[in-house]
């Protein structure tokens, strides 16, 4: 398979382009729900309107009444996401919690797809439990109770969680924190009680709960998969997730790099545009040569992962890692090259920054991931 | 199964019948590279059994049209044999300036008859090119070069001196740039060919920091160069030189090594048992790099061939891919302390470590430094203004 967008994906690329450029465009999302502290970070009616353009359900497979398309179509539809920095629940709605769903039974699908290909939900995922990434390690604990469980213990970095109508949970079924077997996936409702959000608004303007799990009550048909066998569901969980946020980190490259680019061809200074300095010129090379890199192996990515090959987890990790660089230095360069209109707020390339972040540690940083590399290479 | 799935499975049983086991270890050094050419001979018979199956099939140029010595693969079938070449880690059977530089550029821009001469002769290793390019005062700036040719009806006289001209001193045949218009710097040069045995070529070895010495000064001193000889039109030949150029670069970014750049964090750890822990943290950056790199490196490949890619990004392929290549053999002379340090020992096969990282160091060099390739993407891709 060659290693660039068919025509159809070009076609989608071309929609989603011009849908998130002109409905997903920072001043109509990202600003108009920051500046009135909207307490869930994005807009519900774009949501609606991202359904009726079918990218809700992009993932999510015919028998079950989506698009039944694979991660280069997610990610076509995310770098447009990135490079508007649109909030939305997508990533964690429509790629890791719909590849979550896609491994349950018939009664949970059933429940919570049509929403989700409608718009009307939205779900979010509970993974992490401290303030880095680090899935080996789950303390959480799901006890048996009557036919069902009693879920204890504290998720952080909870994205979109008080807003979402259901989240994603591991938890440990069996065995010590820090084992590979004994995970379960449960499907929790919003209103399950002992669920307790303690919701806070991160750098990049999204929200995120620290979420306290105390003595949650589920039915056993709430559980994802396999009772401990949890752990490959939310390895599939992982690499989409993570497959998802570099294509949206390439997005949030591109668009930092490309109005970066721009101003150095408007700015003046020393009776030049800036960008005649070669100091500059080098500088806008060197990124442009890493953000095409960071996007092939992203694309390279989606592309192990759709045909389910063996190495897409490695290539998974790498896309992490080598879009984490990549868009941080474009975010970075990007400030220091606008000189004093990049601090300010008014002016959209520190937003870019801010979102760089949070992507950046969302399901695992570059440090994390040239780890894994290391790991899965064997050394 | 689809075509390419027969396809992949033929080529599959062709090589495991035809590729040699010698021929699946890694390249340790020069003699390994069989270049071809009127005084080449073979360092083995498993080298000669290689590069001679692959001559007959028309695999050391396998997308080149069949007439021309290829053997007619599409885009898709072309990749397929570079996957199945990659998977047994099969060496190249041939390598040569021609099949990298001159090949593509007669392709685009030979006359019918010159194709059907030179191509053969290229893709059947029997006259090996070298590159006359750069000259001592036209290094980055090359198309101030100096080297003239002076029309005399029926052939030029050239006079002149070219610089850096690699393995001048074992090539039949040069290409070589001259000036044949002193008033007009880009369009006053001619793509030329001659034969290095003709009266008044001569050559001087220089020796490189690696110790060895695979470049020359070369002088023209009245050579005779028929009216014939040349690529392109005369005093066109820049358009030429530039094209040639992006396949050069294409060539020395190694967009097609696959992955043979990662995973050297893998084979040290062999080595050495434990890794020191900050070196284990660059290895494992190094190794996102050269991972992404290679997926770079396939979609640059699929791209070109389909005219997707943007004309410029071979120099991108370059300055990346000649950095990470630097990087990789730094990394190796620190994991291998003072064991690297070896000149000339047996127990360093003579000092390769040493001086493959040495050899390296070119890549950012040749075929137009890292510099020179930052300032074509700033102009021709970024389109930054006065670049
Ligand atoms: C937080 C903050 C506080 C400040 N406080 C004050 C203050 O109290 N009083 C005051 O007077 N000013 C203040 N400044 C302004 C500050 O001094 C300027 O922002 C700074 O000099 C850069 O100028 P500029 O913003 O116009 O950027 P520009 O000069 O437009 O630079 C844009 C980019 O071009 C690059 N560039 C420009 N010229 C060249 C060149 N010749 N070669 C290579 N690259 C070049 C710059 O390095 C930069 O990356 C403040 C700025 C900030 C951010
Ligand atoms: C191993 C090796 C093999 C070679 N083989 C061949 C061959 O077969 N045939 C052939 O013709 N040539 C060959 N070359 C020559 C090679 O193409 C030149 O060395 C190269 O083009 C650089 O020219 P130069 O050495 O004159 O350096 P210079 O052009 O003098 O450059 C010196 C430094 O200045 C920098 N610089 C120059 N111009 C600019 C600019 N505009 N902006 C910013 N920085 C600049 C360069 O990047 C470099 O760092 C070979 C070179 C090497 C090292």
């Amino acid at each position: 398979m060659p290693l660039y967008h068919d025509d159809d994906q070009t076609m989608l690329a071309d929609t989603a382009r011009q849908f998130m450029a002109e409905e997903g465009a920072i001043a109509k999302q990202l600003r108009h729900w920051r500046d009135r502290e909207c307490k869930d970070g994005f807009g519900h009616a774009l949501w609606k309107q991202m359904a009726e353009m079918g990218f809700t359900g992009i993932l999510v497979p015919e028998a079950d009444g989506g698009l039944g398309m694979g991660h280069v179509e997610a990610g076509i539809v995310l770098e447009e996401i990135g490079r508007n920095l649109t909030p939305s629940p997508f990533l964690t709605s429509s790629v890791v919690a719909a590849t979550a769903l896609g491994q349950a039974g018939d009664e949970l699908r059933g429940r919570y797809l049509p929403g989700l290909i409608a718009g009307e939900s939205v779900f979010a995922v509970a993974i992490d439990e401290g303030a880095k990434h680090r899935p080996e390690r789950i303390a959480t604990r799901a006890e048996k109770s009557g036919n069902g469980f009693r879920l204890s213990g504290r998720k952080d970095f909870v994205v979109q969680g008080a807003s979402a109508d259901m989240i994603v949970v591991a938890a440990r079924t069996s065995g010590a924190d820090d084992d590979a077997d004994g995970v379960t996936l449960f499907a929790v409702p919003k209103d399950a009680a002992g669920l307790n959000h303690d919701s806070v608004r991160l750098v990049d303007s999204a929200m995120a709960s620290h979420l306290t799990l105390d003595g949650v009550e589920l039915d056993g048909d709430a559980v994802i998969g396999e009772v401990d066998g949890g752990r490959e569901v939310l390895n599939r969980m992982l690499d989409a997730g993570r497959v998802g946020a570099a294509a949206e980190g390439v997005g949030v490259a591109r668009g930092a790099m490309d109005m970066t680019v721009d101003y150095l061809k408007q700015r003046k200074q020393f009776g030049k545009l800036i960008g005649e300095f070669q100091a500059l010129q080098h500088r806008a090379a060197h990124l442009y040569s890493e953000v095409e890199i960071a996007r092939a192996v992203t694309i390279k990515a989606q592309q192990l992962l759709d045909a389910g090959a063996q190495n897409a987890s490695l290539m998974a990790s790498v896309a992490k890692a080598k879009v984490g660089k990549a868009a941080g230095l474009a975010v970075k360069e990007g400030v220091q090259m606008h000189g004093g209109i990049g601090m300010t707020d008014e002016y959209d390339i520190g937003l870019y920054m801010k979102r760089d972040r949070a992507l950046a540690e969302f399901l695992g940083d570059v440090h994390y991931h040239a780890g894994r590399v290391a790991e899965l290479s064997g050394y | 199964m689809s075509d390419l799935d027969t396809f992949r499975a033929e080529t599959r049983a062709w090589l495991e019948a035809n590729c040699p086991p010698e021929m699946r270890e890694p390249v340790q050094g020069e003699d390994d590279v069989y270049w071809g050419g009127r005084k080449a001979t073979f360092k083995s018979e498993a080298q000669k059994a290689w590069f001679e199956a692959c001559r007959d099939k028309g695999y050391t140029v396998p997308a080149w049209p069949r007439e021309y010595g290829g053997a007619g693969l599409s885009p898709a079938e072309a990749k397929v044999l570079r996957e199945e070449m990659a998977r047994i880690n099969a060496r190249p059977p041939l390598s040569s300036f021609g099949i990298w530089m001159l090949g593509p550029a007669l392709l685009k821009f030979g006359t019918e008859e010159q194709k059907r001469k030179y191509l053969n002769e290229i893709a059947r290793g029997e006259i090996r090119w070298c590159q006359g390019y750069s000259e001592p005062g036209s290094g980055s700036d090359l198309v101030s070069l100096q080297t003239f040719g002076e029309d005399k009806g029926d052939h030029w006289v050239v006079n002149g001196q070219k610089i850096w001209t690699s393995y001048a001193d074992k090539a039949d045949w040069i290409f070589c740039l001259v000036r044949t218009d002193k008033t007009n710097k880009y369009q006053g040069i001619t793509f030329m060919l001659f034969d290095m045995e003709s009266p008044g070529v001569s050559t001087k070895p220089i020796l490189l920091i690696s110790g060895n010495s695979p470049f020359c000064e070369t002088f023209f001193d009245d050579v005779k160069v028929p009216k014939d000889q040349y690529v392109g039109e005369i005093n066109r030949g820049w358009d030429v030189a530039k094209y040639l150029l992006g396949h050069e670069r294409e060539m020395i970014s190694g967009a097609d090594n696959s992955e043979r750049g990662a995973g050297i964090g893998a084979m040290l750890k062999r080595q050495a048992g434990e890794l020191d822990p900050v070196l284990r943290a660059e290895l494992a950056m190094f190794d996102v790099d050269a991972l992404a790199f290679s997926a770079m490196g396939e979609k640059f490949l699929d791209e070109i061939k389909v005219g997707k890619a943007h004309p410029a990004q071979p120099n991108m392929m370059k300055y990346a891919g000649t950095e990470l290549n630097k990087r990789r053999h730094e990394l190796l002379m620190a994991a291998g302390g003072s064991a690297a340090l070896e000149w000339d020992s047996e127990e360093s096969r003579g000092g390769a470590a040493a001086r493959s990282w040495l050899r390296t160091k070119a890549n950012s060099i040749e075929g137009g430094t890292s510099e020179v390739m930052l300032n074509v993407i700033a102009k021709r891709i970024l389109e930054l203004p006065g670049a």
